[in-house]
C-alpha cells in the first residue's frame, strides 16, 4: 500500500474499497472479542474454512470485534440477512454452511431464546438485549475485522479525520464542546474545556494521551474497543493532536489486555503506513505519531499524574493538580488526557456534528455510555446506552434480570462507586443523577447482585482492593483504609459491634477529605453506600452472628438433609478434609470441626438431589 | 537469562527510561521474574540506580522479584469474579497444590496467583493458566483442568 497523500485521494480508496464489496454476498462474522475466543471462536474460524472449501460454498468468513453478548458466546452473524447464532460449536458448521448460507434456511435450534419469556430471536437487532441499545460505538464492532484497515474505511473510518482537517482546528475544537462530550474514564470532565486548556497553554511539545489503563475490576468496555475497532481511538487521538496542536501521542494500555495491545500494535502500524498517521498526515502537514505503554497492574495508575509519571518510567505515585496537567504533565509539557471510549467518541462527533451528538442522552450528560452488565444478570455483556436510560431498563430489558429471580442491588463506578438498592432502579443513567444517591457513574462497571451477595463482603472486597492498591503517599488512604478493612473484616467474623459502624463513617469520611487523589477521595463510597441502603444486613453480621446472604465462612455451617442424600457418595469423595462420613446410599453428615466450608461438597452434590445445604 | 538477550531488549528500546517498565516487562516474558543479575544490567545500561528499579518492581503489581513455577495459574480477582466465587477457587487450587506463601509448589512446577481483573467478566470466575481461560470455573471443572497436569485435588482427612 503507498501512502494516502490527501482527503481527496482517501475518498477514492473508501470507494474503490467500498466498490470490491457485494452487500449481497454471504459472509459469516464470527465474534473474536476476548469471551467469544475464550468460548472457542478461533477454533469456529478454522472450521467455517476448511467447510466452506470441503462443501464448495461460496462465503467470506471473518473474525470481527466483539459483539457485546458474552453470556451467549461464541457469537455467529450470516450476511446478508444477519442471521444471528449463539452458543455455536464447530459441529454445527457444515450444518450453517449448507442450510442458512446455501439455502437461506434458519436453523432454530441455533437462535436466542429468551430465558424469560420463551420467544425465539432471528436477527441480532430484534434480541432484547440489543434492541434497547444504541450501539454508536460497539456496534461497528461487530461489522470490521480490527486488524484490516480497509473494513474501518469500508465503514467510512477516517472521514472524520479528513472532515476535520478541512474544518481546521478551531472549528474542530468548537464542535466538540457544543457537543459537550464529557469524559468516559468517570470524571465527566468536559473533553472540550480540557483540550481548550491544553491548546492555549505553551510549550513547544504536546502531549496527547489515551488512558487505556482499565483498572475498574468487572469493566471491560475500553478492552472490547481497543480489540475490536483499535482505529476508531487512533482516529480521535488525531483529530485531537489537530484541534490541540499536539505532537506526540501515547496509549497506556494494561498488560494484562494482550489482545488489546496486539491489535492496536498492527492498527498504528497499518495507520502510519497508509499515511494517516506519522509525518504529514494525509499531506495536511500535520505530524503526529502514537505510541504503546504497556502499564504495570496499578490501579492507581488510571489517574492522569501517576498515568504520566508511569509513561515517564517513574512509579505512579499522584501529585497535587495546583498547576494542571494540560499546562504541565507529561515531561512538564502541557498534556491532555482523554480515556479510550472518550476518544472513540471523536469522530462520530466531527462527522455528525455537534447537535446530531447533542440530540442523545439527558441535557447535562449527551451521547451514549457503554456499560459492562456483569455479575448476576441473566444477559451479561457490554451494553451501549443513551444517557438518561434508566437503571431498571438496563438491568431489566437488557439484562434479563437476574437468574434467581431475586434483584438486590446493582454496583456502578467500580472501587469508587456505591451500591443502589431496588428503590433506587429508576434513577437515570446521568453523571450526576448517580452521584445524588451515593454512587456515580465511573468508567462504566456495572455489577448485579442477588440475594446471595453479602453487602459486608462485599464492601469488604472493594475495601481489600483499594487498600492493596492504595499509593500509600497520603496517611488516611493508605493506613484509613487498612483500618476500614480490619473493622469490616471483624464484622464478617461475627466479632463486630454496632459502634464500628459509627467509627466506619467516621473513617470513611476522614479519608474522603483527608486523601490527594480521587483513589482515596472515593474510596469510602461502597462502604458508605453499602452501610446507608443496607444497614439491615451489616446489624444481622453484629447483633445476630448470621450472614443472610450465606456468604461469610465464620457465620455459615454447612450440613446435609437427610431426606434429600441419596449416598451418592460425591461429597464425601471431594471433601478436602474429609469432614463428610457416610455409607453408600445411606445419609451422610458433615463433621462440623473439621468443615473448612470450601463449599466443594455444595458443588458436588448433583442438583436434581440440593442435599447439600448452606445455613 | 543470558545478558546478551536482555542487551537485545535493551538495544530495542534504546535504553530510554521512559520504556523501563516495557523493558522489564519484556524480561519477565521471557525469564518469569526480575533476576537481580537482569536489573543490574538494565540500570547500568539506562543509567538509573537499581533502587530505582527495585521501586517500580515492587510497586507494580505486574512484577515478580522471586522465581516463579512452570505453570502460571491464575485467579481472576474481579468484581463480577468476587461474586461469582473466585476466592473460593484460589483457595482451593493453593489447598490441592500445597502452595507456599509465595504460590509456588515445592518442586517449582506451579504457581498460584491472583490478578485484579482481566476483563473477561461474562466468563467469570475464570481461571487462566499458562495464558488460557477457563472460563465458569467451579471445583468440579477445576478437577477436571487437574488432569492434563497430573495433579490430584486434595482429599480425605488433612494430617496434623
Amino acid at each position: 500500500m503507498t501512502r494516502i497523500a490527501s482527503a481527496e485521494q482517501l475518498e477514492v480508496v473508501r470507494r474503490e474499497i467500498v466498490g470490491r464489496r457485494d452487500p449481497d454476498r454471504a459472509a459469516i462474522a464470527i465474534c473474536a472479542g476476548t469471551g467469544c475466543i475464550a468460548y472457542g471462536s478461533n477454533d469456529l474460524f478454522a472450521a467455517f474454512q476448511d467447510a466452506s472449501s470441503e462443501l464448495g460454498i461460496e462465503v467470506d468468513v471473518r473474525m470481527t470485534g466483539c459483539h457485546g453478548f458474552c453470556e451467549r458466546g461464541p457469537l455467529v452473524v450470516v450476511y446478508p440477512e444477519k442471521i444471528f447464532y449463539q452458543r455455536v460449536k464447530p459441529k454445527d458448521v457444515a450444518e450453517i454452511l449448507s442450510k442458512t448460507v446455501a439455502g437461506g434456511e434458519v436453523i432454530e435450534r441455533l437462535c436466542y431464546v429468551d430465558p424469560v419469556t420463551g420467544e425465539r430471536y432471528t436477527h441480532e437487532e430484534e434480541v432484547p438485549f440489543y434492541k434497547h441499545q444504541k450501539r454508536l460505538i460497539l456496534g461497528n464492532n461487530g461489522r470490521i475485522d480490527p486488524t484490516k484497515i480497509e473494513d474501518y474505511l469500508g465503514i467510512g473510518g477516517y472521514g472524520a479525520l479528513g472532515k476535520a482537517l478541512s474544518m481546521g482546528s478551531d472549528a474542530v475544537l468548537k464542535e466538540v464542546m457544543d457537543a459537550r462530550l464529557r469524559g468516559r474514564g468517570g470524571g465527566g470532565f468536559e473533553a472540550g474545556w480540557k483540550w481548550k486548556f491544553c491548546k492555549e497553554a505553551s510549550g513547544a511539545r504536546k502531549y496527547i494521551l489515551c488512558n487505556a489503563d482499565e483498572g475498574d475490576p468487572g469493566a471491560f468496555m475500553d478492552r472490547s474497543i481497543l480489540e475490536g475497532n483499535p482505529h476508531s481511538v487512533i482516529e480521535g487521538m488525531i483529530i485531537g493532536a489537530l484541534a490541540i496542536g499536539g505532537t506526540d501521542g501515547f496509549i497506556y494500555v494494561r498488560n494484562e489486555y494482550p489482545l488489546a495491545v496486539q491489535r492496536l500494535g498492527i492498527a498504528l502500524d497499518q495507520a502510519r503506513e497508509w499515511g494517516l498517521l506519522g509525518e504529514d498526515i494525509l499531506g495536511s502537514g500535520l505530524d503526529f505519531d502514537i505510541r504503546i505503554n504497556r502499564g504495570g497492574g496499578a490501579f492507581v495508575c488510571g489517574e492522569s499524574t501517576a498515568l504520566m509519571l508511569s509513561i515517564e518510567g517513574q512509579v505512579g505515585e499522584p501529585r497535587a493538580k495546583h498547576i494542571h496537567t494540560a499546562e504541565s504533565g507529561l515531561w512538564d509539557s502541557p498534556t491532555n488526557l482523554n480515556n479510550v471510549e472518550t476518544w472513540a467518541n471523536v469522530p462520530g462527533i466531527v462527522s455528525h456534528g455537534a447537535d446530531w451528538f447533542q440530540s442523545m442522552g439527558t441535557e447535562g450528560s449527551t451521547g451514549t455510555k457503554i456499560f459492562s452488565l456483569v455479575g448476576k444478570v441473566n444477559n451479561t455483556g457490554l451494553v451501549e446506552v443513551p444517557m438518561g436510560i434508566s437503571l431498571r431498563d438496563i438491568v431489566e430489558k437488557i439484562g434479563g434480570g437476574v437468574p434467581s429471580g431475586t434483584f438486590k442491588a446493582v454496583q456502578t463506578g467500580g472501587p469508587s462507586g456505591g451500591c443502589l438498592p431496588e428503590a433506587e432502579l429508576d434513577l437515570p443513567v446521568d453523571f450526576d443523577e448517580l452521584t445524588t444517591k451515593g454512587s456515580m457513574m465511573g468508567s462504566g462497571g456495572m455489577i448485579v447482585m442477588d440475594e446471595t451477595t453479602c453487602m459486608v463482603d462485599f464492601a469488604k472486597y472493594f475495601t481489600n482492593f483499594l487498600r492493596f492498591e492504595s499509593c500509600g503517599k497520603c496517611m488516611t488512604c493508605r493506613d484509613g483504609l487498612k483500618r476500614m478493612h480490619q473493622i469490616l473484616d471483624r464484622i464478617t467474623e461475627g466479632k463486630g459491634s454496632l459502634a464500628d459502624l459509627d467509627l466506619i463513617v467516621e473513617l470513611g469520611e476522614t479519608i474522603t477529605e483527608a486523601s490527594l487523589c480521587a483513589l482515596g477521595g472515593t474510596a469510602a463510597n461502597p462502604v458508605l453506600s453499602t452501610l446507608t441502603y443496607f444497614r439491615d444486613e451489616y446489624a444481622a453480621h453484629i447483633d445476630e452472628g448470621t450472614c443472610p446472604a450465606k456468604v461469610c465462612k465464620e457465620l455459615i455451617t454447612f450440613t446435609i438433609d437427610n431426606d434429600k442424600c441419596t449416598g451418592c457418595t460425591l461429597c464425601a469423595k471431594r471433601c478436602p478434609t474429609g469432614a463428610i462420613a457416610g455409607e453408600k446410599k445411606g445419609p451422610h453428615t458433615v463433621d462440623q470441626d473439621r468443615c473448612i466450608k470450601c463449599r466443594v461438597c455444595f458443588e458436588a452434590c448433583p442438583t436434581k438431589w440440593a442435599a447439600v445445604e448452606i445455613n | 537469562m543470558d545478558q546478551a538477550r536482555i542487551d537485545e531488549i535493551l538495544d530495542g528500546y534504546g535504553c530510554e527510561e521512559s520504556s523501563l517498565l516495557a523493558i522489564l516487562q519484556d524480561i519477565q516474558a521471557e525469564a518469569n521474574w526480575l533476576p537481580r543479575a537482569a536489573l543490574t544490567r538494565v540500570a547500568e545500561r539506562v543509567g538509573v540506580t537499581l533502587s530505582h528499579l527495585y521501586r517500580l518492581a515492587t510497586f507494580f503489581e505486574a512484577f515478580h522479584l522471586e522465581p516463579r513455577g512452570d505453570h502460571i495459574w491464575t485467579v481472576c480477582m474481579g468484581t463480577a469474579c468476587h461474586v461469582r466465587g473466585a476466592l473460593l477457587l484460589q483457595e482451593k487450587l493453593e489447598r490441592d497444590m500445597a502452595v507456599d506463601g509465595r504460590g509456588n509448589t515445592s518442586d517449582m512446577e506451579h504457581t498460584v496467583e491472583a490478578v485484579n481483573c482481566v476483563g473477561a467478566c461474562a466468563l467469570g470466575p475464570l481461571v487462566i493458566v499458562d495464558g488460557g481461560y477457563h472460563g465458569n470455573m467451579t471445583s468440579v471443572k477445576l478437577d477436571r483442568v487437574y488432569k492434563d497436569f497430573d495433579i490430584t485435588p486434595q482429599v480425605g482427612a488433612v494430617e496434623e
